[in-house]
């Protein structure tokens, strides 16, 4: 049923089981038809290769949680995965990758949002003058309505016309 | 299920079921989190399967489930042939590892070979299954005739390695080029039209190659939609710039550094004022540097042809009297060029200081000129050479007629027959075949360029690499960040050389069928042998400019390069006589006569009138107009649309403003005219806030009350002169007792603090909405 739901073949869900259970062998049965509810914490899922690098790890784990914190279940693993793979549409992608850059959870990206961003980014190496000006900035181009945050309808805008989104914000497994 | 139901009940269920259907089919791409799409799977699932039997009645009933039965089946194969197709994609797992060291452009270059890869196979398994296969099979054998063995003088040196290495010999008599072919019409039990096929293959693999690369462009300029728009540079490069496939420590370290320089690059130029001091002596540097370009182009064409016309001179004196380095002068010096000339580009280039992404595209276009100026030099040389064979044919052809008659030993007199005397094919003179000629040319210089960037690889790459490493111990200053260090993957010379390679392919296929079989095991080498090169001794790109936006920058020069290639061949093809003992088109004045013989012979008689008809330039030439007029209306309605685009997102912008204001004065007069009670109910409706879909009308009140205090003060006080009551003194707020409960509204309230605040009156944290404080506490 999970290959209806998601973007993978049977296959490939098989495999991302694999991977589940690697993380946490003895937590997470090798056997899921009874469908037991296992969670894995947030530290452990940002512990694998493919995020472990990933300034936004922590967002995008916790953004699949249905918590919230950051702990998922072998659902929330698979959703992730499938949302952020090459064959995900435009549409969804920018759905949630407006979730993750929402770092209060307001459903606005607001100036503290696009400034952690920003911080995160680059590692904290622009001065405070400079990171206000980029926000700024950036606010100016992407803000429509101008409520000086940017809105769902916004992002979308702006995003659809990038030409590196789908390339870069994508997840291989 | 009641068995009997009315037909508009019927109706809806029926209307139901497609929905339930259509949301199974969508649920993929619906944001909602895992347990509720499987919840309404599981529903969807059990709703349709309930309610589909009853939808059929009687016998109707049965032909219905047999209909849903096979759709399901067929829905089942379509997905494991899916499942089938990613899983035969070859080498998925080694581009994953480079994009996870590398990025995704470094990576962009491997996809682009790997799909290289895939056209060079189609064009591979065409020319091999329908021309070298039959032949080799249904045609006449080897030795069996002059063009199809190897002539009495050469048969000594034949099987030689040195011979074989330059195509010659054994490989020069084979299925690999066009002189072996035989131009007999029909051949085999199945009566297979040979010179038909190979024609026609010729003409297939290029209109195959023309409709492969415009899809690809098209789809990519979809995704695009339209990305010329300059405007969103910060937001950007905040919200894509990030690489998600980056997963190795230094890479992410390197991808740190490059987004962080872009930044600063990126606030520099917005905060430089626009001017340039010294405009002129920038302009005439430009030009300078413009006309060296030139003249280089200009020296290394001039280069290429001298050469060349040396080694024709060689060649009529004979190859064996030269050295190694003078046979091979032609694609020596070819290579060579490739090589050096980008790198001058590179050191002239420095005097323009242009913008990086710009330079690189001059850099681009220089190197493709320079690409382009030397094969077209070659080609001419090429052409000359073709000149003196056809008529060296015309010599060649009386000295047959000489040669034949001596056989006879004038036994005979001039109008008798007499028994065909049986000559050995190898002994029998035979003509120079130029066609052959060519495709040896061709395939001579795809092997030297492969050697040639085989070779670059490893010397210019691991060697380089290796001295680093191990020359860094004893070494006075650190090799590895100072000068020479390791090299970068140079992405855009890499793929300029791929689309050159294959622009060499389209243009010799005609000519020596083998070269797509050769050009597949190149490319497979290549993967290979450049995926380790990359991993081993390569670096992550500092900094990262793409050629352009998209990438329809490479498909574009491909399409130029598809173009250019085909124009020769086409000439050859139509003007060019073939040679008259070789070949399948042999005995024919012009290669296209095939054509029209096939439709004589093969085709009923009306057939061939109808065609005689529709290529009768009177109605060739108001078609090729039409179709000049219908690409201009398409490219200025195109046009009017992208104008009209411009003004709706100009238009949207105002309009959203205006929605803006209009909005917060309504606030206000709800504030200013009714009481506190529908006040508190508009907030407490209107503060809930669940999805991020975009917003309707009424959650957009929602919206302009939610957020920065400052915001709607200032919009309070600037624009609207009902000002709510001046505020209280700050003692009452402490006071406020049923305020510290949050039962009635669900947020978290904002207690005045100790501080003292500049706002004008205190609002709730959650919405905004200073309404709950004010109107507890209304002035006397």
């Amino acid at each position: 049923m999970l290959h209806d739901c998601t973007f993978f073949t049977r296959k490939e869900i098989l495999q991302l089981h694999g991977r589940f259970h690697e993380l946490a062998p003895h937590l997470v049965p090798l056997d899921y038809t009874n469908q037991p509810d296992i969670r894995l914490p947030l530290a452990l899922i940002v512990s694998m290769p493919e995020l472990k690098e990933n300034p936004f790890r922590n967002r995008i784990v916790e953004v699949f949680s249905e918590d919230g914190q950051g702990n998922l279940s072998f659902n929330d693993f698979v959703d992730m995965f499938s949302a952020l793979c090459e064959t995900a549409p435009r549409e969804l992608k920018t759905i949630y990758a407006f979730k993750i850059y929402d770092f209060n959870v307001d459903n606005f990206l607001c100036k503290e949002d696009l400034e952690k961003t920003l911080n995160r980014l680059t590692k904290g190496e622009l001065t405070p003058e400079e990171v206000n000006l980029v926000c700024t900035k950036a606010m100016e181009e992407a803000d429509l309505d101008g409520d000086s945050k940017l809105s769902f309808s916004d992002f979308e805008n702006m995003i659809s016309k990038a030409p590196d989104f789908l390339s870069t914000f994508h997840l291989r497994i | 299920k009641p068995e009997v139901l009315s037909p508009e009940e019927l109706e809806k269920l029926k209307e139901e079921v497609d929905e339930r259907k259509k949301l199974i089919s969508t649920l993929r791409g619906k944001p909602w989190p895992m347990r509720k799409k499987l919840l309404t799977l599981r529903e969807s699932h059990e709703f349709v399967e309930k309610y589909e039997g009853a939808l059929g009645k009687g016998k109707s009933r049965k032909l219905y489930a047999y209909k849903v039965m096979m759709l399901k089946k067929w829905m089942k194969f379509q997905r494991d042939f899916e499942n089938f197709k990613t899983a035969c994609v070859p080498w998925e797992m080694k581009i994953k590892e480079i994009e996870s060291h590398f990025g995704s452009s470094v990576a962009s270059y491997f996809i682009f070979l790997r799909w290289m890869y895939g056209i060079n196979m189609i064009l591979f398994g065409l020319t091999f299954g329908l021309v070298m296969v039959p032949e080799a099979l249904m045609g006449r054998p080897y030795g069996s005739m002059p063009r199809k063995t190897v002539p009495r003088a050469d048969e000594a040196n034949a099987m030689d390695f040195a011979v074989l290495w330059d195509f010659g010999g054994y490989a020069q008599y084979s299925v690999l080029f066009y002189g072996y072919y035989n131009s007999q019409r029909a051949i085999g039990w199945l009566k297979f039209r040979m010179p038909l096929s190979y024609f026609l293959v010729g003409v297939g693999t290029v209109a195959y190659s023309y409709m492969v690369v415009i899809r690809t462009m098209a789809r990519n300029a979809n995704e695009d939609g339209g990305g010329d728009n300059n405007s969103f540079n910060f937001s950007w490069k905040m919200f894509t710039s990030w690489d998600y496939l980056i997963g190795n420590p230094e890479t992410a370290d390197n991808k740190f550094a490059s987004i962080t320089t872009s930044f600063k690059e990126a606030i520099l130029e917005e905060q430089e004022s626009r001017k340039d001091d010294n405009i002129h002596l920038t302009r005439f540097l430009r030009v300078l540097a413009n006309f060296l370009v030139l003249c280089c182009l200009a020296g290394s064409g001039y280069l290429i042809y001298f050469v060349v016309r040396r080694s024709q001179k060689f060649a009529l004196e004979g190859l064996e009297s030269h050295s190694w380095w003078e046979r091979n002068e032609v694609n020596m010096v070819m290579s060579l060029l490739g090589m050096f000339c980008p790198m001058l580009f590179d050191v002239i280039s420095a005097l323009e200081n242009y913008h990086p992404r710009i330079a690189l595209q001059w850099q681009l276009g220089r190197i493709f000129a320079l690409f382009l100026g030397n094969l077209y030099t070659f080609i001419i040389a090429l052409m000359d050479e073709i000149n003196l064979k056809v008529n060296l044919e015309e010599v060649l052809k009386l000295n047959m007629t000489i040669w034949e008659a001596s056989l006879y030993n004038g036994t005979l007199g001039a109008n008798s027959t007499a028994p065909p005397i049986t000559v050995h094919p190898a002994d029998i003179p035979r003509g120079p075949c130029w066609e052959t000629m060519v495709g040896q040319e061709f395939v001579r210089l795809i092997v030297s360029d492969t050697m040639t960037t085989y070779i670059t690889l490893l010397i210019g790459d691991f060697l380089r690499a290796v001295l680093v490493r191990f020359l860094n111990y004893c070494w006075c200053w650190d090799l590895e960040a100072g000068f020479p260090s390791y090299s970068e993957f140079d992405v855009s010379g890499n793929v300029l050389g791929l689309i050159f390679n294959q622009g060499m392919i389209w243009m010799g296929a005609f000519y020596a069928p083998c070269l797509p079989a050769l050009n597949v095991l190149r490319l497979h080498v290549s993967m290979y042998l450049q995926c380790w090169a990359v991993m081993c001794c390569n670096v992550p790109q500092e900094r990262v400019f793409k050629a352009s936006g998209s990438n329809n920058f490479y498909m574009a020069m491909l399409l130029v390069i598809l173009f250019l290639s085909t124009l020769p061949a086409i000439y050859t093809i139509v003007t060019i006589p073939p040679s008259f003992d070789c070949g399948p088109f042999s005995g024919k004045s012009r290669m296209f006569d095939v054509i029209q013989e096939t439709l004589e012979s093969d085709f009923p008689a009306w057939f061939g009138k109808v065609f005689s008809y529709a290529s009768n330039p009177g109605l060739v030439l108001p078609f090729l107009l039409l179709m000049v007029l219908a690409i201009y209306y398409l490219q200025s309605t195109s046009k009017s649309y992208k104008q009209a685009n411009l003004e709706l997102k100009k238009k949207l912008q105002t309009v959203s403003r205006t929605i803006n204001k209009v909005l917060t004065l309504i606030q206000y007069l709800l504030y200013s005219l009714c009481g506190t009670l529908s006040e508190n109910l508009i907030c407490t409706k209107l503060c809930d806030h669940t999805s991020p879909l975009p917003l309707s009308l009424s959650k957009k009140i929602e919206k302009r009350r939610v957020g920065n205090t400052e915001h709607i003060k200032e919009r309070a006080t600037i624009k609207f002169p009902l000002l709510p009551p001046a505020p209280r003194p700050r003692g009452a707020t402490e006071s406020l007792g049923p305020y510290q409960v949050t039962s009635g509204n669900q947020h978290p309230v904002f207690r005045g603090s100790q501080t003292p605040r500049d706002t004008e009156y205190d609002c709730c944290h959650r919405c905004g909405n200073g309404k709950h404080f004010i109107d507890r506490h209304r002035p006397p």
